[in-house]
């Protein structure tokens, strides 16, 4: 679909040791006086009082060095600091210590269609914005075939910004923002919008990018797109960084940081509840493992998980027969199963015995929050449930792809033709 | 904060260190200005030419017919619509200074550039204005008579010298707005006198003979005076013989000067935290 691929230059590294970025020791705070004087009035009439602001601290001893050619994620939740450490690198805010050094071109912006106006027409706008970016006239004009090309857009070249539907105006601004010649780019949550083929192509460009030597530093809160295409992340929280590291190290511990680490411990009138129960059966607590035995609130897609239940037996019970139901944030049930005849013997409990249930599965489930309803029945016909706790746990499975589907089922295709 | 410790190019700055997209941004910021400033309407630019026509009608009407305040200057419409389409430019400038750096807080939230293209591209846009509004004040000028003179070449000193000042204020108003929402209010007032104060509807023979020298130390009042002088007509005095001597031409140069350099110190001062202060 797309016209012409101009192959990037591959940037020149005079010494290859030499970090893309490096970030040492750097702090930012900002001050947020408690009123804000902004009349002369306000402050002549409270001459003293205007001394008094808070100090946030948005970057809080940052140290990082980013390599030439690394495709390097930023986290944190709204607020961390991640956004500021990016202008910080970008040169929009000035840094109150540490050192910052940046070797080679850096994109000048860190959003796309920055400097675009609603009024004028694509034409215009990309003309203006090339020039932004640091492009002459004269090479804004030679590319814009290239861009409109790339972004697909040549039927709607006269038609005014105000008229393109958001994911038109990303377009634009991205095919734009690829043409900038600089050899360390910086973007802040892009790609949120525009359909999938054109994220696809987004996607494509980047590795386009990367191959060609670009450094790329990228802000975002989308997981998937963290796992997918950096080298590596880092997460920040208030200012701090929390840690350095491979992508899928930082999404789970960013996902952790979002959904609480380990879960609840539960409490212990809710287990003196459970010994109070009057019933022959309660479970007394349920819950989501990790592989190595850990309990979870979050969990990567693909990672082996296992649900859990405790039991306590108030009276002998032989061969109670254990349930488990998964069901997600709309609450369809994703997944149940039983221990009924099919997988043999239970055993046979004594009162005052308590057993622990595991539940092993592979996790083929997609992204999403998942709440496990353990019930414990006799075995019989009836099946009736001697304990069932609705929602007793939940997990937050991150990662993988976006699908739409509810389940993401282990496959292969085989294609053939007649 | 020491400067020393932050490395090289990192820092926001008022100049950058790129002269040519300096430049480059500069010019197509004050063309996308111009273009906007009138989109969408049936007559484009007309409107720019119609508010100091509008002005000179009505100054003009209650200037000449009610305080006859042209009699005995030669070609004093000449002058009103001349001195009126330099006020313009004056105006444009600093009034559009105090509010740019606010209205372009987009631009310097999200990219990287030399803080300083925004003031001057509001200077550029309005020069641009002031070029196109002189053409009509040349016609104008020609068909009522007044004649061509080698004089004319002093114009471009005389706008030169204009923009400076205008700059200059532009800059030190606009972080002032950033820090000062009152900066406008008060500058709004403080161009009123300042428009007055200037021989905009009159010329400077009119000030009393006890105020002029001080009131020609206003380098709007000495402009606009020397501008009478080599453009409309060579009996009218000079900037010089008005304020009394062309040693005294110092002080509204030097109040020039002043304000572009403390505008332009205060604007770099200003400049790594503006995106922060918005």
């Amino acid at each position: 679909m797309t016209a012409t691929v101009r192959p990037y230059a591959p940037t020149p590294s005079p010494d290859a040791r030499e970090p893309s970025v490096r970030i040492a020791g750097v702090s930012k705070a900002f001050r947020l006086p408690h009123q804000r004087y902004a009349t002369f009035k306000e402050r002549a009439l409270h001459p003293f009082r205007s001394t008094k602001y808070d100090v946030l601290q948005a970057l809080d001893d940052i140290n990082v060095e980013i390599e030439p050619g690394e495709f390097f994620g930023i986290v944190g939740r709204n607020g961390s600091g991640k956004s500021s450490l990016l202008k910080c690198i970008a040169g929009i805010y000035s840094i109150d210590a540490g050192e910052l050094t940046v070797a080679g071109r850096l994109s000048p912006f860190i959003e796309l269609g920055v400097g675009f106006n609603m009024e004028l027409t694509a034409r215009d706008n990309v003309l203006i914005n090339a020039i932004m970016l640091g492009l002459t006239r004269k090479q804004a004009r030679e590319r814009f075939e290239d861009i409109i090309a790339f972004a697909e857009l040549e039927d709607f070249l006269d038609l005014r910004l105000k008229n393109y539907s958001s994911g038109m105006g990303v377009r634009l601004a991205f095919s734009v923002a690829i043409q900038v010649e600089a050899e360390i780019l910086l973007i802040d949550e892009v790609l949120a919008v525009g359909d999938a083929a054109f994220q696809q192509k987004c996607y494509d460009e980047f590795q386009r990018l990367k191959r060609a030597g670009r450094t790329i530093l990228f802000v975002t809160h989308d997981m998937g797109a963290i796992e997918r295409f950096c080298d590596r992340a880092m997460l920040i929280d208030k200012g701090r960084t929390v840690m350095i590291g491979a992508p899928t190290e930082v999404a789970r511990r960013y996902n952790a940081l979002n959904f609480g680490t380990t879960v609840h411990q539960l409490s212990d009138d809710r287990l003196r509840a459970g010994e109070e129960m009057a019933g022959p059966v309660a479970i007394v607590d349920g819950w989501f493992e990790s592989r190595d035995g850990v309990r979870i609130a979050a969990l990567a897609s693909n990672e082996e998980c296992c649900a859990c239940m405790e039991v306590r037996f108030n009276e002998r019970v032989e061969e109670p027969i254990f349930g488990f139901t998964l069901r997600n944030e709309v609450g369809s049930t994703v997944f149940a199963t039983t221990t009924d005849h099919l997988h043999g013997d239970t055993g046979t409990f004594e009162a005052g015995q308590t057993a622990i249930v595991r539940l092993i599965f592979e996790n083929y489930l997609t992204p999403s929050r998942y709440n496990l309803t353990p019930s414990v029945a006799r075995q019989g016909a009836g099946a009736d449930a001697l304990d069932l706790r609705e929602d007793i746990a939940s997990v937050v499975i991150h990662g993988g792809r976006f699908t739409g589907g509810i389940v993401e089922l282990p496959h292969t295709f085989r294609i053939s033709t007649r | 904060m020491s400067s020393d410790s932050v490395a090289r190019q990192v820092a926001p700055s008022a100049l950058g260190d790129d002269a040519r997209r300096f430049f480059n941004l500069t010019v197509t910021l004050a063309r996308t200005d111009f273009k906007l400033r009138y989109f969408g309407s049936v007559l484009g630019y007309v409107w720019s030419l119609a508010r100091p026509l509008l002005l000179f009608g009505i100054l003009y009407a209650v200037f000449t017919i009610v305080f006859h305040a042209g009699r005995g200057v030669p070609h004093y419409p000449v002058y009103l619509l001349t001195a009126i389409i330099l006020w313009t430019y004056f105006t444009e400038t600093t009034s559009g200074g105090v509010t740019c750096l606010l209205n372009r807080e987009g631009l310097l939230r999200k990219m990287r550039f030399p803080r300083l293209v925004i003031p001057l591209s509001v200077g550029l846009t309005a020069a641009f204005n002031l070029a196109l509004n002189f053409i009509v004040v040349l016609g104008f000028a020609v068909a009522t008579g007044v004649e061509p003179r080698l004089t004319w070449l002093e114009l471009p000193v005389l706008a030169l010298l204009l923009a400076t000042l205008a700059l200059g204020v532009g800059m030190m108003l606009s972080v002032l707005y950033v820090r000062f929402r009152d900066v406008q209010p008060i500058w709004e007032v403080t161009a009123q006198i300042l428009f007055y104060a200037s021989p905009i509807v009159y010329t400077a023979k009119t000030y009393p003979a006890s105020v002029r020298e001080i009131a020609m130390i206003n380098p709007i009042a000495a402009i606009l005076t020397q501008m009478n002088h080599a453009f409309i007509s060579p009996s009218a005095p000079t900037a010089a013989s008005v304020i009394g001597g062309t040693a005294r031409l110092l002080l509204p140069l030097g109040i020039i000067i002043v304000a572009a350099v403390v505008g332009l110190w205060f604007f770099m001062r200003e400049a790594p935290r503006i995106a922060e202060n918005l």
